[in-house]
């Protein structure tokens, strides 16, 4: 399965080492009957993913009841019958990217201080490239010391368009102009990076929902796509930063980045159930390659490795 | 800030106290609901787990099984052993002779390590220390350039006696992975540039590395063999859940750390991590990040952190406890005296009492958010409260009910009596007299306001007649620095304005 519908095959080899390193034990244990021990290891290894206690407690039960109904009776089995529950909360439709008509489509990507944005921009916009689309990339980030810098670098190495304004200015007429220029030259997408902020900072939050309002009223329809970049190591704190930047922007989508680490990003469950947001994308690595639809599956098996 | 904790907790609590003495088994009942909520605040599951057997253990002790008040007991106890596991402070940074003493920052892609870098070289500047700030961050784009801008931020607008340097070579960055190793060779030409340059300390600032990559963890340590840094520092995201514990873990047995920075602790997260990477790799937390500016860091306080993952910094309840130490008669009796402005010297010496008292209270006051600052701050002088009483009662019960009759010939005979100065009974009627156009003022707030009022009293009223009477009450440096910090605020920061 591809991105946008192109084939993906780049595998971190570092990666899957270290997966296969840690499963064997894990196996032999769930192929085991299942007992209480069995379900409290298991009950560790959810809470241990960042799913959350609630969650965790949930699933948990409904285990226990299959259990006693004789439905499933080893380790294994569980690992079925929680895939299945899981897939079944990020149907296929998910990972679809509403592209814009006619006119170019924009993508706003917010989220956290250090979360992942102007990386995931720069793999975004690869991504995009390849599949032959214009794309442009809008520096609103004008308050981080060389932010402005570091997406520019992207641009330069990527050969996408970018447009820019002074540091310290004002992030949404940064907007206004990469709106208008986005127009203009007619490209396909038009991806806005924005400065990290907490999801607790009222003015800044409020900053935002002005750049997707200048956004919305430049380009039809716009944004079209509103990514919030979740890093995979966040614990239970991501919930308040999913609902928080929901509310301000109308998020339609997560980018949860650094799954290339031991974090297994959990929390995305919790968020998909309490709060509708699915996850578009993963992020794998630091270079503009390492993206990767998300695929539940394959997330699923991570959680027990 | 919602605080599913707090609830927790304390039903955890009633349940105990509902049924009057704890047993083994309600205590465990009531861990596993504290279990709950330290994994709620991302505190590691096996943490959490050794955590409350350890807790247990001691409850099982027969001081909570003797209690009359268990929930305040395993409060208590579930504090103490928070904050014992998460301290002793320890922010002191070791400076070597001849320099330049060399710290090294590192941790995961995005944790905060350049701004951290930033943040400590304008703490060293205020501290008078000549800092070097070395970008050895060649992979991330414009990385180098980051560290550059923060350096010249620094040096521009950061007051201080001390000064900021930069070191980078630009020329060197490349792709990612294309430039594994050539940190250290960065590294060595900075520590060579710093001591031609004659500077207190050198600052390497790291690329972020994933704990599970071992060519960039080798590069790491390659540094670490080449220029030996004297502090290890590992910068790590309060927001982080139960994968702090790998990546902890990870960096101090390829590093062995010195400390560990925790970054991003302005946001609402419970911040468990602290626990996790604190017990496992026995590293002090040395600072807290607070913000994205450069002058957003503070020293870490355990007390304050352990509040925060317990949920405590929350005000009711603190203003409930506050009230267990008056009783609800005395204190709706004072209400009345206050409102009417019919304060008397045995109220004031009641309420210096309370005070007093409230010094095993500090603790709890000083996790409240922002207003728990200044009280945290205030010494209580014991020996000053005990001339303050002497004074009071050696006044006769006519003088104590109206102290306007106290003129100078009444003041040289209590003076006299309280062996103190004349001069200092006069402070005393001075004072009293401030807390008396206060507490009027006060009696028609709220619990709330009262609190924020008390915080506001130890940092001016009470202080202006502490060296006699009155209890003496220093407020450090850091309020004053905050109400700095306000005036800068309204004016609008020169150049970082948002
Ligand atoms: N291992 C790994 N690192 C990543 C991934 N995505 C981003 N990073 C790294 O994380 C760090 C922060 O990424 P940025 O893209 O600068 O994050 P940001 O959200 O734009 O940061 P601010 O603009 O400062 O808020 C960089 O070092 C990136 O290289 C990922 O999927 N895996
Ligand atoms: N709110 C807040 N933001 C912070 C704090 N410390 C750092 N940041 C922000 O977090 C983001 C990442 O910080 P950096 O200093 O670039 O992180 P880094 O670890 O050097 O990142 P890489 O070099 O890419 O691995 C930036 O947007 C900073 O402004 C803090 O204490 N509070
Ligand atoms: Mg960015
Ligand atoms: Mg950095």
């Amino acid at each position: 399965m591809g991105l946008f519908g192109f084939s993906f095959k780049k595998v971190k080899q570092g990666l899957a080492a270290t997966r296969k390193a840690l499963i064997d034990p894990i196996r032999q244990l769930l192929m085991r009957e299942l007992s209480d021990s069995v379900i409290d290891e298991l009950e560790a290894r959810l809470i241990q993913s960042d799913i959350g206690v609630k969650t965790t407690v949930h699933l948990i039960e409904q285990i226990r009841k299959s259990y006693k109904a004789g439905e499933i009776k080893r380790g294994d089995e569980v690992i079925d019958f929680l895939k299945a529950h899981l897939i079944e909360m990020f149907p296929p439709a998910d990972r679809a990217i509403h592209f814009a008509e006619s006119g170019p489509t924009v993508i706003l990507v917010g989220g956290i201080n250090g979360a992942g944005k102007t990386t995931s921009i720069a793999k975004i916009a690869k991504a995009l490239r390849d599949e032959n689309k214009t794309v442009m990339l809008a520096a609103c980030d004008t308050f981080r010391a060389a932010a402005v810098e570091q997406l520019e670098i992207w641009s330069q190495r990527l050969g996408v368009d970018i447009v820019k304004g002074k540091q310290g200015g004002d992030p949404a007429a940064v907007a206004y102009d990469a709106c208008e220029a986005a127009v203009a030259r007619g490209v396909d997408v038009l991806l806005v990076d924005t400065a990290g902020r907490l999801h607790t900072q009222d003015h800044l939050m409020r900053q935002l929902t002005k750049i997707r309002d200048v956004c919305a009223k430049k380009v039809p329809d716009a944004p079209h796509e509103v990514m919030l970049v979740l890093d995979a190591t966040t614990g239970q704190n991501a919930i308040n930063q999913a609902k928080l930047f929901k509310q301000a922007i109308d998020v339609t989508g997560l980018f949860l980045s650094k799954l290339d680490g031991t974090a297994k990003g959990g929390i995305v469950v919790a968020i998909r159930e309490q709060l509708d947001i699915p996850v578009k994308f993963i992020g794998v690595g630091e270079t503009p390659d390492d993206v990767e639809p998300f695929d539940p599956e394959k997330f699923v098996d991570a959680l027990f490795s | 800030m919602l605080d599913h904790l707090t609830e927790k907790f304390n039903n955890a609590l009633r349940s105990l106290s509902g049924r009057g003495k704890i047993s083994e088994d309600n205590v465990r009942e009531a861990m596993a609901e504290v279990r709950n909520a330290l994994l709620e605040a991302d505190v590691h599951y096996d943490v959490a787990k050794t955590f409350c057997d350890d807790v247990v253990k001691r409850a099982e002790g027969t001081d909570v099984i003797q209690s009359l008040r268990p929930g305040e007991q395993m409060i208590k106890i579930v504090h103490d052993e928070l904050v014992g596991l998460m301290g002793p402070v320890d922010t002191h940074i070791m400076y070597v002779q001849p320099g330049p003493t060399v710290i090294m920052m590192c941790g995961l892609q995005g944790s905060g390590k350049t701004t951290t870098c930033g943040k400590l070289a304008a703490y060293l500047k205020k501290k008078g220390k000549s800092v070097m700030l070395a970008a050895a961050d060649l992979q991330r784009p414009a990385a180098v350039e980051q560290l550059r801008t923060l350096a010249t931020q620094v040096q521009d607008d950061v007051t201080g006696p001390g000064a900021v340097k930069f070191y980078g070579e630009p020329d060197k960055c490349a792709e990612y992975g294309k430039a594994v190793g050539v940190a250290v060779k960065v590294c060595r030409n900075a520590l060579k540039e710093a001591r031609k340059q004659h500077v207190d300390v050198l600052i390497l600032d790291t690329a972020g590395r994933l704990h599970i990559n071992d060519d960039l963890m080798g590069e790491l340590r390659q540094v670490d063999k080449a220029v030996q840094p004297h502090q290890i520092y590992l910068v790590i995201d309060a927001m982080t859940g139960q994968d702090a514990v790998n990546s902890a873990k990870a960096f101090n047995e390829q590093l062995e750390l010195d400390g560990v920075v925790l970054s991003k602790t302005d946001s609402d997260t419970r911040g468990g991590a602290a626990l996790t990477v604190k017990s496992v790799t026995g590293k002090p937390i040395k600072f807290v990040g607070t913000g994205e500016k450069i002058d957003a860091l503070e020293e870490f306080h355990p007390e304050r952190m352990a509040g925060r993952i317990l949920g405590m910094g929350d005000v009711v309840s603190l203003v409930e406890k506050a009230q267990e130490q008056v009783s609800q008669e005395e204190a709706e009796a004072l209400q009345e005296k206050m409102a009417k402005g019919k304060l008397t010297m045995d109220d004031f010496l009641d309420q210096l009492r309370s005070v007093r008292k409230m010094g095993s209270m500090k603790t709890l006051l000083g996790m409240l958010p922002g207003m728990g600052q200044q009280i945290k701050n205030m010494d209580i002088d014991d020996e000053q409260l005990n001339q303050t009483e002497a004074i009071i009662q050696s006044m006769s019960k006519e003088e104590r009910n109206n102290p306007d009759l106290l003129n100078q010939s009444r003041r040289r005979r209590v003076a006299k009596g309280s062996g103190t100065r004349t001069d200092e009974v006069s402070q005393l009627t001075k004072g009293f007299d401030m807390m008396s156009a206060m507490t009027k003022q006060m009696a028609g707030m709220s619990k709330l306001q009262q609190l924020r009022s008390l915080s506001g009293l130890g940092q001016q009223d009470l202080a202006s007649f502490g060296t006699s009477g009155g209890p003496r009450l220093k407020t450090k440096e850091r309020s004053a620095r905050k109400r700095k910090d306000r005036k800068k605020k309204s004016r609008g920061g020169k150049s970082r304005r948002r």
